[in-house]
């Protein structure tokens, strides 16, 4: 039997709808984030480069790509699931998959699985670009495709909370700003955390991005600042969270069905 | 006996102390073309955003094909195609793309093609299907949600309102349309503002106001029983007398209509004129329609 049938075929549409609808606009959803990330690269290897050493044989361009590849893999498997929620909210054509038979479990993993597709695609292609500039070692590619996985899945989850929410494309942008952002800068994408003042350190490890990023690096690298079991375990326990909150709003239709 | 397309019992709606709706109960038969009328915020669109699923019932059921909305809402939205009231759409695909879209989401795969193809064809939307739905004119943008409702063949189609702002040429296609479905045996469930939409297309109609239904009947008996006739007289010189004061509806100029119950009142009318000396100019009988119907339910207090 094929994996599309009658019942798989709905959650599958919409699965395969969210995909297409940032490839149509893939200039603005992968190729803007792939050079936002070079840019980084650029300038901050050229700056840093030679003056901060974080781990003893790794120069710190190299340090920095992974840091650089999941910080965009995070923003924009959120941006997937949210603006896409918070679009079709605010457009109204929202309503055509809320008259459907599609269950809130097949519309979560709709969403979902298109923002972690969105997710993994800019990572890929920051590596592969990164990959012309810089000799990047892989250690455990488990642990990288792990994180990749876990981190997209995160946001993309967390943009579901956030397009269920927001009622407006500022309230999304809040998030965007207030949330992921300062989230994503404080979490080690730049530096580690053990360059940091011990009061930092421990704030650090209430960061969830900071197990995301660390765990991705390890996977490059073979270390991190800290066990990558430990960065799993934290950040599958977000996910969790996540997973279920989403879940608990989808079901109980909060600002979707009055 | 066949399970009625809809069956909505005692539902009532609140919105916080607002009651949108006070207790409806309505059964509309396989195959027909019923109407659903009211002023603004009379509630047709809480009761239908209730049977699409988009709000839950504050009490009360209500099932599509025998399928509850609420316990078995994947039949019953499977039986079930809505078109919205505002003209949303999605502005990334184009028309074909969103049809098979839309009958994905059901279920539908390949085998529905011809379908979603026949639906375009039908609406006039053959040139504009590969159109982004964003470059789509207010008109074309109408039918294609039409198309969309119907891209999984339900039995029973929703329109919330879809003549509303559309010009008479396309008004005079979508309900060459709407017949048409209602022929194959579809059951139409329609709802407007324009009385003459419902009367010309609607065998029993529905009013609604302030979330009750005030008159359940065909639109023949609603007819007949709430005003069988106008009398329209011009004077060419004297006034109406008093005695026929209580059944004038409108004075325009020296032309008076009044509203008759009985056609005997006809003798009465002219008996009355005469006997004032009252000289008429021109007289028709007009059959009353569903406005005067509407206004005596809904208009007053």
């Amino acid at each position: 039997m094929s994996l599309i049938n009658e019942q798989t075929r709905g959650v599958y549409t919409l699965f395969k709808k969210e995909v297409l609808r940032f490839w149509r606009v893939a200039f603005q959803t992968i190729a803007s984030p792939v050079i936002t990330a070079l840019l980084y690269l650029l300038i901050f290897s050229h700056v840093l480069e030679g003056r901060v050493q974080v781990y003893d044989d790794v120069p710190y361009t190299a340090f920095l790509i992974p840091g650089l590849i999941m910080m965009s893999l995070l923003q924009n498997a959120f941006a997937n699931s949210s603006s896409s929620l918070v679009q079709s909210k605010v457009m109204g054509n929202i309503i055509f998959v809320l008259l459907t038979p599609l269950t809130y479990l097949q519309f979560f993993l709709a969403f979902l699985a298109a923002a972690i597709v969105r997710g993994l695609i800019v990572g890929l292609s920051i590596y592969l670009v990164a990959l012309f500039f810089v000799d990047l070692p892989l250690v455990h590619v488990a642990w990288v495709i792990t994180f990749a996985i876990l981190g997209s899945a995160l946001l993309g989850a967390f943009g579901i909370i956030a397009g269920i929410w927001s009622d407006r494309f500022d309230q999304m942008a809040a998030f965007q700003n207030f949330v992921i952002m300062p989230l994503t800068f404080l979490s080690g994408v730049f530096y580690s955390i053990h360059s940091l003042p011990p009061i930092w350190q421990t704030i650090s490890k209430f960061n969830p991005f900071f197990y995301m990023i660390d765990g991705f690096r390890y996977g490059f690298f073979g270390k991190g600042d800290i066990s990558p079991w430990v960065s799993f375990f934290v950040v599958s326990t977000f996910l969790a969270l996540l997973v279920l909150l989403s879940l608990k709003m989808l079901k109980s239709g909060y600002k979707l069905r009055g | 006996m066949t399970v009625p397309a809809i069956k909505i019992e005692h539902i009532q709606k609140h919105f916080g102390s607002l009651q949108a709706l006070k207790g409806i109960d309505l059964t509309v038969q396989q195959g027909e073309f019923f109407g659903l009328l009211g002023p603004n915020g009379a509630g047709k669109s809480t009761l239908i955003n209730i049977l699409a699923g988009l709000l839950r019932p504050s009490t009360g059921n209500a099932a599509i094909m025998g399928h509850d909305v609420v316990t078995d809402y994947q039949a019953a939205r499977q039986a079930l195609g809505v078109v919205p009231q505002e003209l949303v759409f999605d502005p990334f695909f184009n028309v074909r793309e969103m049809l098979r879209f839309q009958a994905g989401y059901f279920g539908r795969g390949k085998e529905n093609d011809a379908w979603v193809d026949e639906i375009i064809e039908s609406l006039g939307l053959t040139d504009k299907a590969h159109t982004n739905m964003r470059r789509l004119s207010g008109g074309m943008k109408r039918r294609a949600l039409i198309a969309q409702a119907l891209a999984h063949r339900p039995p029973v189609i929703v329109l919330d309102e879809p003549t509303a702002g559309v010009d008479v040429e396309l008004r005079q296609l979508m309900w060459a349309f709407i017949k048409k479905l209602n022929k194959e045996g579809h059951t139409i469930i329609l709802t407007t503002h324009y009385l003459e939409e419902a009367e010309e297309l609607c065998s029993r109609v529905a009013m609604m106001k302030q979330g009750e239904i005030v008159a359940l009947d065909t639109t023949a008996n609603l007819l007949s029983k709430f005003a069988a006739k106008n009398l329209c007289i011009t004077l060419k010189s004297g006034d109406l007398p008093e005695s026929l004061r209580p059944l004038l509806k409108k004075v325009e100029g020296a032309t008076f209509s009044l509203a008759l119950t009985e056609l005997n009142q006809v003798e009465f009318a002219l008996s009355e004129l005469r006997k004032v000396n009252a000289e008429i100019d021109d007289m028709q009988l007009i059959e009353a329609d569903l406005e005067d119907v509407f206004l005596s339910l809904v208009g007053g207090a």
